[in-house]
């Protein structure tokens, strides 16, 4: 693994996606979009300062699951990841290569849906503007990890898209947006505080109440961590050089 | 598939023809040699090391038989990319480019190339940082015969340049434009042989008869097999002195257990 083949691999999987117009604009403007009609539904009630948070938790997460497990799933059936690694490239390189160009991605598209919640939608975030963004990209990080994931499982395209549904819905019903975890039923409250969107969910939700000290946050994204570390380790083990 | 043994010299910048019909084997075989491909057993040695060992990366080259480019980068953005991977200078990039005679298309996205341009793509990516070896596994497939000539010219060039190819191919054609022919069938290496030596020896005035003629032989087992003659096809003058370039075979142990 060397920083030279991680960043250009970083840097190809941009310019990428700088070669598609619309799908940064898409990956830009459907979650402000799908912000502001949240808030549009529950405009007269106060349920849109609770689940705000949630949903700037859940876009980098959705959107990063499925561009990645889409990508690499075309990495695997284009033969570009067969050149790839008949090259000098390490698996670390294309995996490091990829978490950071979506990383990067998450950030921009975590400033703008911020933005619009905010100033249009009027969110009001009372803790800090920073947690808040190391939570956005952690989350991120997770979809990309879980998407490197999935696409090892996936034969076609339409496999790979079902498996968010399998992967990211029961995280969504369980993460507390829906009813809160402690009223659930008792195994699926413990189901639900083991998996990583709920603890993001949890932290943003705390950055935007700013009830919570920053050590509660952090433990959370730690936990985050954990799974995007298990889920490289696991991904990786799935990039083999040799294969049938 | 079952190789017994090969042992193949030739001399730097030969374009050994790996030919046979679809599904005989010929993309395993040249996976094992770039070091992809699980192996049931035995060994395959490149330039004497272990195929696929970390070295020989930046010594062999490799085009699969899709494209393998990125259809959403221009064909530049492409290059570039894949030079860094190699760790061969920027300049090389327009090098590759001027020798795939891609000039032209330099800056069109890659998904908007015909077919042949796109694979002339996928040979450029190859050629970058100048490897030793290519293996370029059916290039020609699916082209029509002015292009198919257009990259046979291409890959004669760097073969005088001293880089060896290993080109595959199913139309039995291309035989006669390489300097040296293995054949296979079913998985199996039926000839090492030589255009001119296998024209001659089965009597065939094309190569396609040739070829059906081999199998026959082969099929019926009178053991007119063209392996163990290729030493006389290696000695052949050419102007760069031979390597020993792949070794496929069996550790001697396995050989001892016999087929399996």
């Amino acid at each position: 693994m060397t920083p030279v083949r991680t960043l250009a691999t970083a840097g190809r999987v941009l310019l990428q996606i700088r070669n598609d117009p619309r799908t940064i604009a898409l990956l830009l403007i459907v979650p402000s979009l799908l912000i502001g009609l949240v808030a549009w539904i529950f405009d007269e009630t106060k349920v849109f300062a609770t689940i705000g948070p949630a949903m700037l938790a859940l876009f980098p997460f959705i959107v990063m699951f499925l561009v990645t497990s889409i990508s690499t799933l075309r990495e695997r059936r284009s033969g570009t990841l067969e050149r790839l690694l008949s090259m000098p490239l390490g698996r670390g390189d294309f995996i490091l290569g990829y978490t950071l160009a979506f990383g990067i991605l998450a950030v921009v598209q975590t400033a703008v849906a911020v933005a619009y919640a905010t100033l249009v939608c009027g969110l009001e975030i009372e803790g800090s503007i920073w947690m808040l963004f190391i939570v956005a990209i952690a989350d991120a990080l997770l979809g990309t990890s879980l998407g490197l994931l999935a696409s090892a499982f996936a034969r076609t395209e339409f496999q790979v898209v079902q498996f968010m549904p399998a992967l990211v819905f029961p995280q969504i019903l369980l993460g507390g947006i829906f009813l809160p975890r402690d009223q659930l039923p008792e195994v699926l409250e413990t189901i639900g505080d083991w998996l990583p969107l709920s603890h993001a969910i949890d932290a943003l939700t705390a950055v935007a109440s700013g009830d919570e000290d920053s050590s509660y946050i952090w433990l959370r994204i730690l936990f985050i961590g954990w799974w995007i570390l298990g889920a490289i380790v696991i991904g990786s083990l799935t990039l083999r050089r040799r294969t049938q | 598939m079952v190789i017994d043994c090969l042992n193949l010299t030739v001399p730097g910048g030969a374009i050994v023809g790996l030919l046979g019909p679809s599904g005989s084997g010929k993309t395993t075989l040249m996976r094992a040699v770039v070091g992809v491909q699980v192996l049931a057993g035995g060994s395959v040695n490149v330039f004497g090391q272990s195929a696929g060992s970390a070295s020989l990366r930046h010594r062999v080259g490799y085009m699969t038989q899709q494209a393998s480019i990125y259809e959403d980068l221009s064909v530049r953005q492409n290059l570039r990319y894949f030079a860094r991977v190699q760790g061969a200078p920027r300049s090389d990039v327009e090098r590759v480019i001027d020798r795939a005679d891609l000039s032209g298309q330099a800056d069109r996205l890659a998904r908007t190339l015909s077919g042949g341009q796109a694979s002339r793509v996928s040979l450029a990516a190859a050629m970058l940082g100048s490897p030793d070896l290519l293996v370029l596994d059916e290039p020609t497939v699916g082209l029509d015969p002015v292009l198919r000539g257009d990259l046979w010219a291409i890959f004669r060039r760097l073969a005088e340049d001293g880089t060896t190819l290993l080109v595959s191919s199913h139309v039995m054609d291309e035989a006669t434009r390489c300097d040296r022919l293995l054949l296979m069938r079913e998985g199996d290496l039926i000839a090492d042989t030589t255009p001119e030596q296998l024209l001659s020896t089965t009597g065939a005035d094309t190569a396609e008869d040739a070829f059906l003629r081999i199998i026959e032989t082969h099929d019926s087992g009178s053991g007119a097999s063209l392996i163990g003659r290729r030493d006389r096809g290696a000695r052949r003058s050419r102007r760069l002195s031979p390597t020993h370039l792949l070794t496929v075979g069996k550790s001697r142990a396995e050989r001892k257990r016999g087929p399996q």
